[in-house]
């Protein structure tokens, strides 16, 4: 019943602020931090509950599990359930969720109801997307993310937010399409050899057809995950949507949405189509160096503040793809610890970035310049996170690019040099942001306000979260350790000839 | 005592996050007692860690503490654990001593700075790195420290950030610096693959276990790690961002410029030695990148005017010793030239940074001279430093340091006599530009008299080190002098000893002999050419061949104008180029034609009876026709 909660809190808690803000704009902003202060909670009791005997391999797949027949004639269930890979990403989700609210505080003053509104019903769907382990129901939060998202960037967005907000729903809605055609075909096929009609993800798991059918069908899936995740080249929706979005929209495009590509990638595609996966990873580990590599190259270029972090969304995405295609235990360990540090030092940056922008009016790093002097808790921050986004040992990228790459050099060690040498480009523009944006001389006379109490607990959760990730990560690796079991060791599907 | 090792690396740790916290609060001088407070703790525990070692040796010659398992996944588990050994003993014992000294030199010689408390918990984050690296018991720990330490240099480079030349000069040190750490990084996943640790002792058993001498992946291991060493330690082909870096604060330049930071690229080949005595050819390499290095570094160093970018390029080419020593098999002459040259090169920067304050930041030394009466603290001492770095025979601890290195790589059966040959012009041009500052700087007519004072903070650093300076050497006696290697001793119980080559050990005393005469040599030409004679000098480089030589050797043998052109350049033209995202493009081209079809499609929309009738016969037409022919 929990995992039903963990939808409907924030599903209602938007609704009620919409309702509230006829009354003051202080009590959606109130009503939106409690709905999804709620779901972190409730994910933080049940990872704690969950230490322990649940997370042993071989004590059944799920933590929790509830699983109501729904639309019969069709066998489609509302069956949510939830193993440790997506219960970090629901913490995930719950503390971004939290950083979010907090960052759109004084940033948005217009329609505040309509705004904290679309914000939770992105979130209870991506909750909804982590946790749906039928594919209709799936697809029903899958498209549930998408319109809130579109109305946030085309309504609160910045200069180009009505381009970007078009761009963004294309994209997505096209690659989404593919993606139901898979579902469909799959349902069929399943229905078909075996007489039962399901959406089950664990009954699909075994369905037996023929590698052609199989290669398309990954395909479909493989389509609309490599759109959100994002996979060069399908990826020029993304800078436009994150530099557009306002600081809330850009944290939960880039530290939770693109992470359903990934999730999904790793809940479907992997055990759904393992050899048709296994046939196309040379593909996919190449789109994922090229990616590292040319999204780094990209973010150097940007003058914007935000494109410049959208892009290294780009390159560190990349080292998702290649972690979870290499399959290696240490590969996927680094991918799973890459979404999450990506989710958190990259969310940092934008709200940093927001923060910026509020202050000067400006995403253009060639008027900024010296904010040191005025900004020393900015600075240190931004260089802070700008370190953690280019792997500085010591904290949690480090310890997941590690792993990816560790991971993957037993599958092909050209790969992980190529992908290696983006270390060295993301130094590259990690040092140039702070040094254009604090360094140098002062740029106009203007004191730039310093981050105030609120500005800075958010950046101290997030500065703990990613130390504590790259001392101990053990603590992330136990959770997702039994899943990623079940997707190396699960068994392959006989074929039968096309 | 020994279980105190933790806080060794632990204090210099807790003195950084007080000061990040609550150094705007702290006064100056509590930004002082705690920045350099904090490494002298430190310090004194090293030192009673190292009297207990000393004293009571534990039963396999090291100590190790495990704290706790970094992480644990599919049978790679690195640990968070320190290992002492003689190695990492006499690193931590200088690291420690010669930082607390270079912390108490700063807090006289930051004291107008706005940011001392910034200044303070940078360098106390450095120590604290630094000690990690030592300490490392496992690599991918040492990999932590090794770009901590980076990433400190990068930031104290970059200290006084509001001038762009040095915030970028910080820039290009850690850019420069990560190309080698990127190489080392894939050098770790190849061992992480291949022997399934990262512990560096379990690593090095396992090594020998499984790889035959010169196979090819101890080859590439090596290879990758010496890439790693030569971008930290500032040597051939990764050299270019030492001289720059001296756009620090002098105390940076002294700590991490030369004392400690640049010579963890020794310490990492010292540490690994195993897996390059596996691969032969590549600990060739590194002796030839010494040689190399200390060579080109050194004719560099002659034709500077600014007195840091002498002592820059110094440091450059005393690693590149240090380099040829771990080349030939000379591990211990490699620590024990890195112990000497901390206290002189340290002292030395130092004692430049007495001067360039007291000159109202003048760096020029042909702007400088006649000092050495209006600044005699810093003159006494420079000279003692000097004179180690010229290796003036018997009294300076740069001569017994330099003395090993050069005698090892006659006699070890993977040196020889063109190495050899290498390191003695080496010590010449060391002694000549270790001397023509000493003259350009101190003797001669009095430019301009410095002004303001310097207190005890600044003279006592200098005093403590130039004691080092010459008391230093005698740890370690040669042969010939008394034979008592007792550095050398010590370090066995870490480091083999050389392997000689039986042939050309008889001549020894007459190669310590040449060398003595080489630097005292070197000394005369410096005092010819820069004080007695400076006409002479001005005749020999006034034809043109010789000014561009001049010029060429002044600007670093044209690395940093060939990076450029080949790397720099390309890189920000197609970044240039491909600002807007060239990928975008095809999917503007799928909007752009959708635009298009939808224009051409509504043109057709005209209301026009007789225009539709038209397209109808013709339609039919154009059917028909299919029908019938197909």
């Amino acid at each position: 019943m929990t995992l039903v909660w963990l939808v409907v809190v924030p599903f209602v808690a938007g609704a009620a602020a919409w309702v509230a803000d006829r009354w003051s704009h202080a009590w959606p902003r109130w009503i939106a931090l409690a709905g999804i202060g709620i779901d972190l909670a409730i994910a933080v009791t049940l990872w704690f509950g969950t230490s322990g005997a649940a997370l042993v391999p071989g004590a059944g797949p799920w933590l929790a599990e509830i699983d109501v027949r729904w639309i019969d004639a069709l066998g489609i269930h509302l069956h949510f359930a939830i193993d440790g890979l997506s219960l970090l990403l629901v913490l995930l989700t719950g503390l971004l969720g939290v950083l979010a609210v907090a960052a759109s505080w004084t940033e948005i003053q217009d329609r505040v109801g309509a705004f904290h509104f679309q914000l939770l019903w992105i979130l209870s769907g991506l909750i909804g997307v982590f946790t749906a382990m039928d594919l209709f129901l799936f697809y029903f939060f899958w498209e549930m993310m998408l319109v809130p998202m579109f109305f946030l960037i085309g309504i609160w967005g910045h200069e180009r937010r009505i381009y970007a907000a078009t761009k963004f729903f294309l994209f997505t809605q096209v690659s989404g399409l593919l993606m139901l055609i898979a579902i469909v075909a799959l349902y069929i096929v399943h229905g078909r050899a075996t007489g039962t009609y399901t959406f089950d993800v664990t009954a699909l798991a075994g369905t037996p057809m023929s590698s052609t059918m199989s290669w398309w069908l990954m395909l479909g899936f493989f389509g609309a995950f490599a759109v959100k995740l994002p996979m060069v080249p399908l990826h020029t929706w993304l800078p436009d949507a994150h530099t557009e979005a306002p600081t809330a929209g850009s944290v939960v495009l880039a530290s939770l949405l693109l992470k359903t590509g990934a999730y999904g990638m790793l809940r479907f595609v992997l055990p759904l189509f393992r050899d048709a996966a296994a046939s196309f990873a040379p593909v996919a580990i190449v789109l994922g160096v090229i990616g590292v590599v040319y999204g780094a190259a990209l973010a150097f270029g940007q003058t914007d503040l935000k494109r410049l972090v959208a892009y290294t969304s780009v390159s560190h995405m990349g080292f998702v793809l290649i972690g979870i295609f290499a399959g290696t235990t240490i590969a996927l360990q680094g991918a799973i610890l890459q979404i999450l540090c990506h989710g958190l030092s990259t969310g940092a940056l934008f709200i940093l970035a927001g923060a910026m922008q509020e202050r000067l009016h400006t995403r253009e790093m060639g008027r900024m310049g010296g904010l040191w002097a005025d900004a020393p808790r900015m600075g240190g921050m931004t260089l802070f996170f700008a370190l953690a986004s280019m792997g500085l040992p010591g904290l949690g990228n480090f310890i997941a690019e590690f792993l990816v790459l560790a991971g993957t050099y037993r599958v092909s060690p050209i790969a992980t040099i190529v992908a290696s040498t983006g270390l060295i480009v993301s130094t590259v523009y990690a040092l140039w942001l702070v040094q254009a944006a604090f360094q140098g001389p002062r740029h106009g006379t203007a004191r730039l306000r310093d981050l105030g109490v609120r500005e800075m607990a958010t950046m101290a959760v997030l500065v703990a979260a990613l130390v504590w990730i790259g001392l101990y990560p053990q603590s992330v690796v136990d959770t997702a350790s039994p899943a990623i079991a079940r997707i190396t060791s699960a068994p392959r599907v006989a074929s039968r000839a096309p | 005592m020994l279980g105190l090792l933790w806080l060794v690396p632990a204090v210099p740790f807790a003195g950084a996050l007080v000061l990040i916290l609550a150094g705007a609060r702290l006064r100056r001088t509590g930004v002082a007692v705690v920045g350099a407070g904090s490494v002298g703790v430190s310090a004194i525990i090293a030192a009673l860690i190292a009297i207990r070692f000393v004293t009571l040796p534990p039963a396999e010659g090291f100590f190790t503490q495990r704290l706790w398992t970094w992480i644990r996944v599919g049978g790679f588990a690195p640990e968070i654990a320190l290992r002492l050994d003689a190695l990492s003993l006499v690193m931590v014992l200088v690291v420690t001593g010669v930082g607390f000294l270079i912390h108490l030199y700063s807090t006289a010689f930051m004291e107008g700075d706005d940011g001392y408390s910034r200044f303070f918990a940078y360098m106390n984050l450095f120590v604290g790195m630094m000690l990690v690296l030592l300490l490392a018991d496992d690599l991918l720990l040492l990999y932590l420290g090794w770009e901590g330490v980076g990433l400190c240099s990068y930031l104290l480079i970059g200290f006084w950030y509001r001038d762009p030349v040095n915030a970028n000069a910080g820039r290009k040190a850690f850019i420069v610096t990560r190309v080698g750490d990127t190489a080392m990084a894939v050098g770790l996943f190849l061992l992480v693959t291949r022997l399934g640790t990262l512990d560096i002792q379990g690593l090095m058993q396992r090594a020998v276990d499984q790889w035959a001498i010169g196979s090819p992946l101890a080859v590439a291991v090596a290879a990758l790690l010496l890439a790693g060493a030569v971008g930290k330690s500032a040597q051939l082909p990764l050299q270019t961002w030492l001289p720059d870096a001296m756009a620090g604060p002098t105390p940076v330049s002294a700590l991490i410029h030369a004392a400690t930071m640049v010579t963890a690229g020794v310490y990492l080949i010292a540490r690994t030695h195993v897996l390059f005595t596996l691969a032969p050819s590549v600990q060739l390499a590194v002796a030839i990148i010494g040689a190399a290095t200390l060579l080109l570094a050194g004719c560099s160093a002659l034709t500077q005017h600014d007195i840091k970018r002498v002592l820059a390029y110094s440091t450059i080419s005393q690693i590149g010793y240090m380099f040829l020593a771990l080349g030939v098999g000379a591990w211990s002459a490699a620590i024990f030239h890195f112990m000497t040259h901390a206290f002189f090169k340290a002292l030395l920067f130092l004692a430049a940074g007495v001067v360039i304050a007291r000159m109202d930041d003048e760096h020029d030394m042909f702007k400088m001279g006649g000092l050495r009466h209006d600044l005699p603290v810093a003159f006494w001492t420079f000279l003692a430093g000097a004179a180690s770095l010229a290796a003036l025979p018997l009294v300076t601890a740069g001569f017994y340091s330099k003395d090993l290195i050069l005698v090892e790589t006659w006699s070890s059966v993977l040196g020889g006599p063109w190495l050899w040959i290498a390191g003695l012009v080496g010590a010449f041009l060391t002694s000549i530009y270790a001397f023509r500052m000493v003259f350009l700087t101190f003797f001669g007519t009095l430019q301009k008299p410095p002004t303001g004072r310097s207190g005890w903070r600044l003279h006592v650093p200098l005093i403590i080190l130039a004691i080092l300076a010459v008391v230093g050497g005698f740890v370690e006696l040669p042969a010939t002098l008394g034979d008592r290697p007792y550095f050398s001793d010590f370090l066995h119980a870490a480091l083999p000893a050389v392997v000689n080559d039986a042939a050309r050990a008889g001549a020894i005393a007459r190669l310590q002999i040449v060398a003595g005469l080489v630097s005292i040599a070197g000394i005369y030409v410096a005092w010819a050419l820069f004080l007695r004679h400076r006409s002479l000098l001005a005749r020999l480089t006034r034809p043109r061949p010789a000014r561009q030589l001049h010029h060429f050797w002044a600007a670093g043998w044209g690395f940093d104008w060939l990076y450029n052109v080949v790397l720099v350049q390309p890189f920000l033209w197609f970044v240039d180029v491909d600002r807007r995202d060239a990928i975008d493009r095809v999917y503007d081209g799928i909007a752009w034609s959708a635009r298009a079809g939808w224009r051409a499609l509504s043109a057709t929309e005209t209301g026009r009876v007789r225009t539709y009738a038209t397209g109808l016969t013709l339609g039919a037409i154009v059917i028909t026709a299919i029908v019938i022919f197909l």
